[in-house]
């Protein structure tokens, strides 16, 4: 299980190399720089400025250079927001976009997963129908919408929580942004559970646990829920992904002070550097996501062998 | 003395599009302490949901309606929490295909020892000493092995050991084996057949038999019922049945058992024509369609099932002598 966990992860760097090989050039491939600006900056300026920055030299020379300073754990200097390093920036933000996308995905499967098995133990009744049409709305609609509306129940009409805003260690201020995100997945997850235990409780191995005389409980939880969260487990490494681009919205109309807004900055601004760490961030959380999948399916199914 | 299983006027209907599907009309049947009872007839001729209604297994769109009896308690219609505590302990049933009829998830030991655990109240570590000593009844080799793997490790003659070994974890008073040997090798069927035979001579339970093939049932059962598009047709002790059947559907199944001995044929003898389909509406005998020995009356008036004699009883006009 440990040799399988680090060669997985050993297989991860060269990913991880490609993507960023892929990514230097294809952001350099976008017209104009980091300091393009609505005035065109004095030619002297510029090329201070662009030596400094070390885009005087040929791409391939900055490319190596880029790989040096990666090796060596430095993602190099922000193009756009003075005094910072890409480090700094992220190593500010990671924390809140982690932990707003952890409690997110927390929430869809704590809900999410017993919504399902409830829909189905009622399959084809009223409350079946109502729980998967609410699902079908929290899949549409976008969490801009959500959030919005969350706050001005929750904060400005009822006052119990704040509109936004953020103060470390205080779970008031990441409630509804965490709600918001957590809809999309929650939904899904509920409609994949309920789907897939339908499937599960008519087969039969539960049928065999039914003439065991073994109590509900028993039946579901032991028996019928590990092959039902199947699909779930196939749906997480979207489900982050997603979650991942939601925080860029949620973030920015919550005020948190995540990174959910430097991918996209970075790629208007031409932030080489700064892309380049989020992207490293991102595929990196994808690839483990992914690794994690794998020993969650062993675990779930036996049948399932890591090799 | 009172039957382990008596079973009365049972009904069984499915509600499919709107339209009831009748699979079983009116069966009675009784099972005796230690007792084998065969039960015999084609696919869909209501044998397994006899006792799928017996078990409370049946689909969510079937309708009950008769008597079943187990030991002195009414047990059709029982709450659930009841039923519970009688199914998979004094009252078990062996499924068909032992390749999915266990968790894929648990390992065998935790599979079998949870009956234990809910059924005797045993600590877990009791329960599974004692599973793996079942194992070793029912000759499973390498039980302390066994234990550990999961269902996908073991062949199919395996598993069904396994089937069979849940299934008397308790002391039952009937098991209910449902095709067990249907799924498996021929070599693997007979020594199903054989564990069977001397698990009953061990412990003296009562068994039912449910199997399309006459042969397999022929070896084990005291008594065979036949079964034909959801009623029975034909009761008799198996000697007598093997001797000389009474009802022409039991006759024609019993030509189409190939034997050993005897003239080599050019091809084997079958039952001419289909069995009415579950939803069809019956006038007169169901059976009359195919039945060499029809007549004008039995198109048209239903045959009760009636006594003929040395315990045997059949449902037909003109039975044979």
């Amino acid at each position: 299980m440990l040799r399988y966990f680090l060669t997985r992860l050993a297989g991860a760097v060269p990913t991880v190399f490609v993507i960023v090989t892929i990514t230097f050039f294809l952001i350099r491939a976008a017209p104009g720089g980091p300091f393009d600006q609505e005035q065109t900056l004095p030619p002297e300026i510029m090329a201070n400025l662009q030596s400094a920055y070390g885009l005087d030299q040929p791409i391939w020379t900055q490319y190596g250079r880029y790989l040096g300073a990666l090796a060596r754990g430095d993602f190099g200097p922000s193009f756009k927001y003075k005094d910072f390093s890409v480090t700094e920036l992220i190593g500010q933000g990671f924390p809140v976009t982690l932990e707003l996308g952890t409690l997110a995905m927390a929430l869809a499967l704590i809900l999410g997963v017993p919504i399902g098995t409830f829909a189905a133990l009622r399959h084809n009744s009223a409350a079946d129908y109502l729980t998967m049409s609410v699902a079908v709305v929290g899949i549409a609609i976008p969490s801009f919408v959500v959030l919005p509306f969350l706050g001005l129940l929750f904060g400005i009409y009822l006052h119990w929580l704040p509109v936004a805003g953020w103060e470390p260690a205080s779970i008031k201020h990441l409630l509804l942004p965490v709600a918001a995100l957590a809809l999309p997945p929650l939904s899904v997850i509920a409609r994949l559970v309920r789907g897939s235990m339908l499937e599960v409780l008519r087969s039969n191995y539960i049928r065999t646990a039914v003439a065991k005389g073994l109590p509900r409980r028993t039946l579901l939880l032991r028996h019928a829920l590990r092959p039902a969260l199947l699909p779930v487990a196939s749906y997480l490494p979207p489900a982050v992904a997603s979650i991942m681009t939601g925080s860029l919205v949620v973030e920015s109309i919550a005020g948190l002070p995540g990174i959910g807004r430097y991918m996209v900055q970075g790629a208007l601004n031409r932030d080489y550097t700064l892309v380049l760490g989020m992207v490293i961030i991102y595929s990196t959380l994808l690839i483990l996501m992914g690794l994690i999948v794998d020993l969650l399916y062993a675990w779930l199914d036996p049948r399932v062998r890591l090799q | 003395m009172l039957p382990t299983l008596r079973v009365e006027n049972l009904n069984v209907n499915f509600t499919q599009r709107a339209a009831a599907i009748a699979a079983v009309r009116q069966v009675s049947l009784s099972v005796w302490p230690g007792e084998c009872v065969g039960v015999v007839g084609e696919s869909g001729s209501g044998k397994t949901q006899v006792f799928m209604a017996v078990m409370g297994l049946l689909a969510g769109n079937a309708a009950v309606d008769g008597s079943v009896r187990f030991g002195e308690e009414e047990i059709l219609g029982l709450d659930r929490e009841r039923l519970n505590s009688i199914r998979g302990s004094k009252l078990t049933m062996i499924f068909q295909d032992p390749m999915t009829s266990l968790t894929p998830h648990l390992k065998v030991g935790e599979q079998l020892a949870e009956v234990l655990v809910c059924h005797a109240g045993m600590s877990w570590s009791a329960a599974r000493d004692a599973a793996r000593r079942m194992l070793e009844r029912v000759r499973v080799p390498e039980a302390q092995r066994r234990m550990n793997q999961y269902p996908h490790e073991l062949s199919g003659g395996l598993r069904q050991r396994v089937m069979i070994g849940m299934s008397l974890l308790c002391d039952p008073a009937l098991v209910v084996a449902d095709e067990p040997t249907t799924a498996l090798d021929v070599t693997v069927q007979a020594q199903i057949i054989e564990l069977l035979r001397a698990v009953r001579a061990e412990v003296g339970m009562s068994l039912v038999l449910i199997s399309h093939d006459l042969a397999v049932v022929a070896g084990l059962a005291d008594r065979i019922l036949v079964m034909y598009a959801g009623r029975v047709v034909e009761s008799a002790s198996a000697a007598g049945l093997f001797r000389q059947a009474r009802h022409p559907y039991t006759a024609e199944l019993l030509k189409c058992i190939p034997s050993l001995s005897g003239p080599r044929l050019e091809r084997l003898p079958t039952l001419r024509g289909q069995p009415p389909r579950a939803g069809d509406e019956l006038v007169g005998c169901a059976f009359a369609a195919r039945c060499p020995r029809v007549a004008e009356r039995c198109r048209v008036e239903r045959p009760l099932l009636r006594d003929g004699g040395e315990g045997a009883a059949m449902a037909c006009h003109y039975p044979l002598p």
